[in-house]
């Protein structure tokens, strides 16, 4: 498994949002793309998922290229994403959003219950939580049940969308906690966030991304260190 | 506010399988003896003022119990706003005037085509247009129902602004005239097929294609993620409702005998509308309700002739304001099975 963007341009009408990036994501890595608001990160997410339309450019996965394959058929091919803002199914139960996750796996009846209890396993507070309905939950259990979610579908790239996005600091550092233990159940995970500390401390590597343009790239353990990267990304005040 | 559907569905829950065989038995017994209660002096209120009351029961309560169970389907199951619902309706009753009239053909023989008809328009409608969203789609819909009205108006084979007359009765059933001095039959029959239809949407719901419409209206960038082929599933709502509607529309003109296009408005679409959303979006028994209530209400105080749409439309905002929800709202509670699953 290996994702590999190349030359890639989105357009929100006549607005380039995204003009031209590139970069790879190895089988096994985590890989962060941050940047302000506004960079194109969501975009970028979202068009390698296949909700936004490639202008020009390439997605390959697996050495193919997928920009024309229909969004609801990428999920087969193992890309799940866990959208920005959660997207929970407020109105269907903790379990039945889980079972959306697997909506089109061929062997779903078979790998139902073996991966609840994997995603269970992770998120122990979601098995509490089964029969109350998705919109009731907090906003970092609703986050844990967009992780569990996309991974229902057995992904073998997880997208995921500012997982810390509006959580308190505690459930930040175990949402991301639990991010490296997924990866290291071999998912490769492509991250997209604007906490960059966090991210660039559990990610291998990182891309920065600026109004619509790749501007470095480096391993995320460096970027941590690099002054301007602080000025920039991390606050003077960052440790 | 309380939520009479989890009220019911609590009650219904608790009793044993005898007991709801018994109570569902008693249900359809009372309802199918409905057209007779105007006979009787202690249910004789039901009756309404210059309408014959047995007629009322087919056109419109029956009729308008059909259609907003079609409707349901697409706005309360599946979030897609259609205005122009009577389309469907117009296409069934025309293809039943125009081919009982012309051809050998009997109402029964009509049933399949009208309905097949009324599914095909819906496809034809929705593949270019349900790649719109909301209020968009909305618009269309209302476009696409004037454009039916028009053209029923303005083609020679429907008989222009005269409409189809003298349309034949269909053929007896299991021995029981159909015909003008037989409603009580009439309303047998579109009592089955409000049944029929209640069953099939009940099939549906609980099976992956009510999951797909339910992931759909609550959020429709998330269901591609889940890899739900939105298209189709929403072809599919369109279709199945246009369907409902098609053969609500055949049923309608072998009763009536004579259509004509003012008989297929957009009052008629935002009428049905109306019950879905009065009744309860997205429950089958608010639906059944909600049409029950805004097709008898109104003949039931034509006494009070001209203020009577006034009054009708004044109860209905004090209901929504009361109950913005509907009369029975759709589920809110916890998942039915995991009660079972606890209590096991």
């Amino acid at each position: 498994m290996r994702l590999e963007i190349k030359d890639l341009r989105v357009h929100y009408g006549k607005i380039e949002a995204i003009k031209g990036i590139s970069f790879v994501v190895n089988e096994g890595e985590i890989v962060t793309l941050i940047g302000a608001n506004g960079a194109g990160k969501t975009t970028t997410l979202k068009t390698i998922s296949g909700l936004r339309k490639v202008s020009s450019g390439q997605i390959l996965f697996d050495g193919e290229d997928i920009s024309n394959v229909p969004a609801h058929e990428r999920v087969d091919l193992g890309i799940s994403q866990s959208p920005e803002g959660r997207g929970i199914f407020p109105g269907m139960t903790v379990l039945e959003n889980l079972e959306m996750g697997k909506y089109n796996r061929k062997n779903r009846k078979i790998e139902m219950n073996e991966d609840l209890e994997m995603v269970y396993g992770l998120f122990p507070r979601l098995k509490e939580r089964a029969f109350q309905a998705g919109g009731t939950l907090s906003g970092g259990e609703q986050q844990m049940l967009a992780i569990g979610r996309s991974l229902m579908a057995r992904p073998k790239v997880l997208l995921l969308d500012e997982p810390s996005m509006g959580l308190a600091p505690q459930m930040i550092a175990n949402i991301f906690r639990i991010i490296t233990q997924i990866n290291k159940q071999g998912v490769t995970i492509l991250l997209v966030e604007q906490n960059a500390q966090q991210a660039l401390q559990r990610a291998h590597r990182a891309y920065i991304l600026e109004t619509g343009n790749v501007v470095k790239e480096a391993k995320a353990a460096d970027l941590l260190n690099d002054p301007a990267v602080r000025e920039a990304y991390l606050g003077t005040g960052a440790h | 506010m309380i939520n009479l559907r989890d009220k019911g569905a609590d009650l219904w829950e608790g009793w044993n399988r005898p007991k709801r065989i018994t109570f569902v038995f008693a249900l359809l017994v009372v309802i199918s003896l409905l057209p007779f209660a105007g006979n009787f002096s202690f249910s004789s209120f039901l009756n309404t003022p210059s309408a014959s009351y047995q007629d009322v029961l087919v056109y419109p309560i029956g009729m308008f119990i059909l259609m907003a169970l079609g409707l349901n389907i697409v706005v309360g199951k599946s979030g897609l706003l259609d205005l122009g619902y009577v389309a469907f309706f117009a296409i069934g009753a025309y293809t039943d005037a125009i081919l009982t009239t012309k051809t050998h053909l009997n109402t029964w023989q009509v049933m399949p085509i009208g309905i097949a008809l009324a599914m095909l328009s819906g496809v034809l409608l929705g593949l270019p247009t349900l790649r719109l969203r909301g209020d968009y789609l909305a618009i269309v819909t209302l476009g696409f129902g004037e454009i039916v009205r028009i053209v029923i108006l303005n083609s020679s084979i429907t008989g222009g602004t005269n409409g189809v007359a003298s349309i034949p009765n269909p053929p007896s059933v299991l021995g029981q005239k159909l015909d003008l001095n037989h409603s009580v039959n009439f309303f047998w029959i579109v009592l089955v097929m409000i049944l029929l239809v209640i069953w099939m949407i009940r099939r549906f719901t609980v099976r992956r294609p009510g999951r797909a419409w339910e992931a759909i209206r609550q959020d429709e960038d998330v269901a591609i993620l889940m890899g739900v082929p939105i298209l189709r599933y929403k072809i599919w709502s369109f279709s199945i409702g246009a369907a409902i509607g098609g053969a609500a529309g055949v049923i309608f003109a072998a009763k009536v005998l004579v259509i004509a296009p003012d008989m297929f408005t957009f009052n008629v679409s935002v009428l049905i509308l109306s019950c879905v959303v009065f009744g309860g979006m997205g429950n089958i028994w608010g639906v059944v309700f909600g049409a029950t209530m805004l097709a008898y209400v109104p003949q039931r105080i034509r006494f009070i002739t001209n203020a009577r749409e006034l009054v009708f439309g004044l109860v209905l905002i004090i209901v929504m304001n009361l109950r913005p929800d509907g009369i029975l709202p759709r589920k809110k509670r916890e998942k039915l099975s995991a009660r079972k699953e606890k209590s096991a």
